[in-house]
């Protein structure tokens, strides 16, 4: 399969541009809704146009009313996503809640599956415990209770959980912390008595929560997969997750990018076009370099990801490090190229400086996965 | 054609591979004289490099995707890039390294008449004529265009004067092809793409001594070399028209940058942290992780390279991209192997002992010190990308 977009995923790319460039711009969306300071830091009549278009259902098979594509479509749309900052639970609930879901049975697909690709609904994920992405280790417990199971433990980083209709829950049902086996994914509804948000405003303006759950009582019905057997429907979703971070991260890259290299030809100083100077030429010339490998190699994590590769965990680690090392030299330049402007709110290249943070921790940072690239090649 | 035919393609080349490809071609390339370069003076290593070269000269694959009329397979960029991962998945050495299939070839391809095409990609494809390239001056290096060595105009031929410099292999190439100027009063439109056999009267070489010790570069003179104009009927001695060959140095430095940059080659950007971790026994944490840091962005370029080659073949690439490639490559090229030269610890600095085969870390750290430099300096690459790709304003 070439490494470059077929012509069904160029209408896609272009379609997905032209829609999220103009309804989810960063005038129209991120700087409203902070000014608005709205619920949970999206617009949900956006998520509906989302779903008009047939976003939210991208990687839902069409067996279950979706398009029945793959990842390299996701990272499509998320990297638009990432291009205009726009704030969407298109990555929580479309990708990776999606991956999840799919592994689920005829009754769970059929209880939550339309509502993602109407539109109507908002999944969340929790997975991680404490501040770092450590999902190696899962101390949040679900004991068996009569048919059920009594879920206790905290979840942190939860994006938009205060208004996600339904939770995919990474617990523990056996075994110790850092074992292996014993993980149960389990689809935790809004309504469950127990379950208590602590929202939090993070720096890029998205909202997420603490969550914490106190003996939430859950029917036998809300697991996903098999009990004791999570561990595989969790890998699969780190690795739609960190695949689709990498795309939106090379989003954010190359808007950044732009932004800043159209600076570079209007800003004057010392009479000249500051583009002029060689010194910032060869510094934006190298960032193009970087963010054209990134891309590379989002796009080719995501084709290895569609193709059931086994090379896709270790191309998917490698695609979010590197993206992220590309979107954080990307924010970093266009800052200090920006100059002064670069340092006010009312400028967008600091915006994208922020999204770039949050998006480096979520799912894992560089460092992690860089590790993880070690790891998993032998050393 | 068809998913279903390229499986059958697949399927085929790799029967044929079995067949053909002795299992020592399969070994890495260890020394100098495992490159077959071709070339009238050429000699085997071996049988098996002998029976290598053969096969893939008689089935066309030392050029794979050139029309089979001028001695290629005329595969398409699909069944080449399936030959290519076949290639690589056995570990098979390439039958034949040659300038002319790198550089000349492609430039003849698109701007050689039938005859000239006839002739010099034919001996180019069976490993007849080596070639090498005349590109830079002492006074003309980064700044090629002004360049100085002249061609005179006598009416039926050139007499060429003058001295190119980081000729690679000169001393051991049959012909060259070389920029000349032929008008002193056109910058850009004053060179022509010359053709002409290195054993001409006046031509002369001296090898260079590298910081590695090794001279594969040379010091390239012409003195009074007469240089017909025509070496057939249809077969001009320059490539393109006179005095507009600086058109085809600019579409041959595109191959030059994209073959240095190390597309195609897939050592340039596997992962190197488990083999050295093998050698050394374990890795220091903080070694590690540097070894870490790049491999993330050796394998990240590996994709590049795959995800480029896809693109220019059907033109999708953009026109400067191979400077981009250039540059990356070159430079993690030079990270790879001061990487591997801490691995190697004190035996990686001995010069030329047995255990190391002749200093072979060393020798080949310091040779990845011009990649960054030959076919246009990183500099030079970062200004195009700045200039052409992102349009910024200015020189």
């Amino acid at each position: 399969m070439p490494l470059y977009y077929n012509d069904d995923q160029t209408m896609l790319a272009d379609t997905a541009a032209q829609f999220v460039g103009e309804a989810g711009s960063i005038a129209n969306q991120l700087r409203r809704i902070r000014a608005d300071d709205a619920l949970d830091g999206f617009d949900p009549e956006l998520w509906k146009r989302f779903a008009e278009l047939g976003f939210t259902g991208i990687l839902v098979s069409e067996a279950d009313g979706g398009l029945g594509m793959g990842h390299v479509e996701a990272g499509i749309v998320l990297e638009e996503i990432g291009r205009n900052l726009t704030p969407s639970p298109f990555l929580t609930s479309g990708v990776v809640a999606a991956s999840a879901l799919a592994e689920g049975g005829d009754d769970l697909r059929g209880r939550w599956l339309p509502g993602l690709v109407s539109g109507d609904a908002v999944y969340a994920v929790a997975i991680d415990e404490g501040a770092k992405h450590r999902p190696e280790k899962i101390a949040a417990r679900a004991e068996k209770a009569g048919n059920g199971f009594r879920l206790s433990g905290t979840k942190d980083f939860v994006l938009h959980g205060a208004s996600a209709d339904m939770l995919i829950v990474a617990a523990r049902t056996s075994g110790s912390d850092t074992d292996s086996d014993g993980v149960t994914i389990f689809a935790v509804p809004r309504d469950a008595a127990g379950m208590e948000h602590d929202p939090v405003r993070l720096v890029d303006g998205s909202m997420a929560t603490h969550t914490r759950f106190e003996g939430v009582e859950l029917d036998g019905d809300a697991v996903i997969g098999e009990v004791d057997g999570g561990r595989a429907i969790l890998d699969k979703m780190l690795r739609a997750g960190r695949v689709g971070v990498a795309a939106e991260g090379v989003g954010v890259a190359r808007g950044a990018m732009d932004m800043t290299v159209d600076y570079l030809k209007q800003r004057k100083q010392f009479g000249r076009l500051i583009g002029e100077f060689q010194a910032l030429q060869h510094r934006a010339a190298h960032l193009y370099s970087e963010v054209e490998i990134a891309r590379a190699a989002a796009i080719k994590a995501a084709q290895l990801l569609d193709a059931a590769s086994d090379q896709a965990e270790i191309m998917a680690s490698v695609a979010k490090a590197k993206a992220g090392k590309a979107a954080g030299l990307a924010v970093r330049e266009g800052v200090q190229m920006h100059g002064g402007i670069g340092m006010t709110d009312e400028y967008d290249i600091g915006l994208f400086m922020k999204r770039e943070r949050a998006l480096a921790e979520f799912m894992g940072d560089g460092f992690y996965h860089t590790g993880r690239v070690a790891d998993l090649t032998g050393y | 054609m068809s998913q279903e035919e390229l499986e059958s393609f697949r399927v085929d080349t790799r029967a044929w591979l079995e067949n053909h490809c002795p299992p020592e071609m399969r070994e890495p390339v260890r020394d100098e004289d495992d490159i077959y370069w071709g070339g009238r003076n050429a000699k085997f290593k071996n049988a098996a490099q002998q029976a290598w070269f053969e096969a893939c000269r008689d089935k066309g694959y030392t050029v794979p995707a050139w029309p089979k009329e001028y001695g290629g397979a005329g595969l398409s960029p699909a069944q080449a890039k399936i030959l290519r991962e076949e290639m690589n998945r056995i570990g098979a050495r390439s039958p034949l390294s040659s300038f002319g299939i790198w550089m000349l070839g492609p430039a003849l391809l698109q701007f050689g008449t039938d005859n000239q095409k006839e002739r010099f990609l034919n001996e180019i494809a069976r490993g007849e004529i080596r070639w090498c390239q005349g590109y830079s001056e002492p006074g003309a290096g980064s700044d090629l265009v002004s360049l100085q060595t002249f061609g005179e105009d006598q009416g039926n031929h050139w007499i060429v004067n003058g001295q190119k410099i980081w000729t690679s292999y000169a001393d051991k190439a049959d012909w060259i092809f070389c920029l000349v100027r032929t008008d002193k009063n056109d910058r850009y439109r004053g060179i022509t793409f010359m053709l002409f056999d290195m054993e001409s009267e006046g031509v002369s070489t001296k090898p260079i001594k590298l910081i590695s010790g090794n001279s594969p570069f040379c010091e390239t003179f012409f003195d009074n070399v007469n240089v017909p104009k025509f070496y057939g009927e249809d077969i001009p001695a320059q490539v393109g028209t006179v005095n507009r060959g600086w058109d085809v140095a600019k579409y041959l430095l595109g191959h030059e940058r994209e073959m240095i940059s190390g597309a195609d080659n897939s050592e340039r950007g596997s992962a190197i942290g488990a083999v050295l971790s093998r050698q050394m026994g374990g890795l220091d944490p903080i070694f590690r992780a540097e070894i870490a840091q790049f491999d993330v962005d050796a394998l990240a370029y590996s994709a590049m390279g795959e995800k480029f080659l896809d693109e220019v073949k059907v033109g999708k690439a953009h026109p400067a991209q191979p400077n981009m490639m250039k540059y990356a490559g070159t430079e993690l090229n030079k990270r790879r192997h001061e990487l591997m030269m801490a691995a190697g610890g004190s035996q990686s600095l001995e010069w030329d002992s047995d255990d190391t085969r002749g200093g072979k870390p060393a020798r080949d750290w310091l040779r990845t010190k011009a990649n960054s430099i030959e076919g246009g300096t990183s500099e030079v690459m970062l200004n195009v990308i700045a200039k052409r790709i992102l349009d910024l304003p200015g020189a």
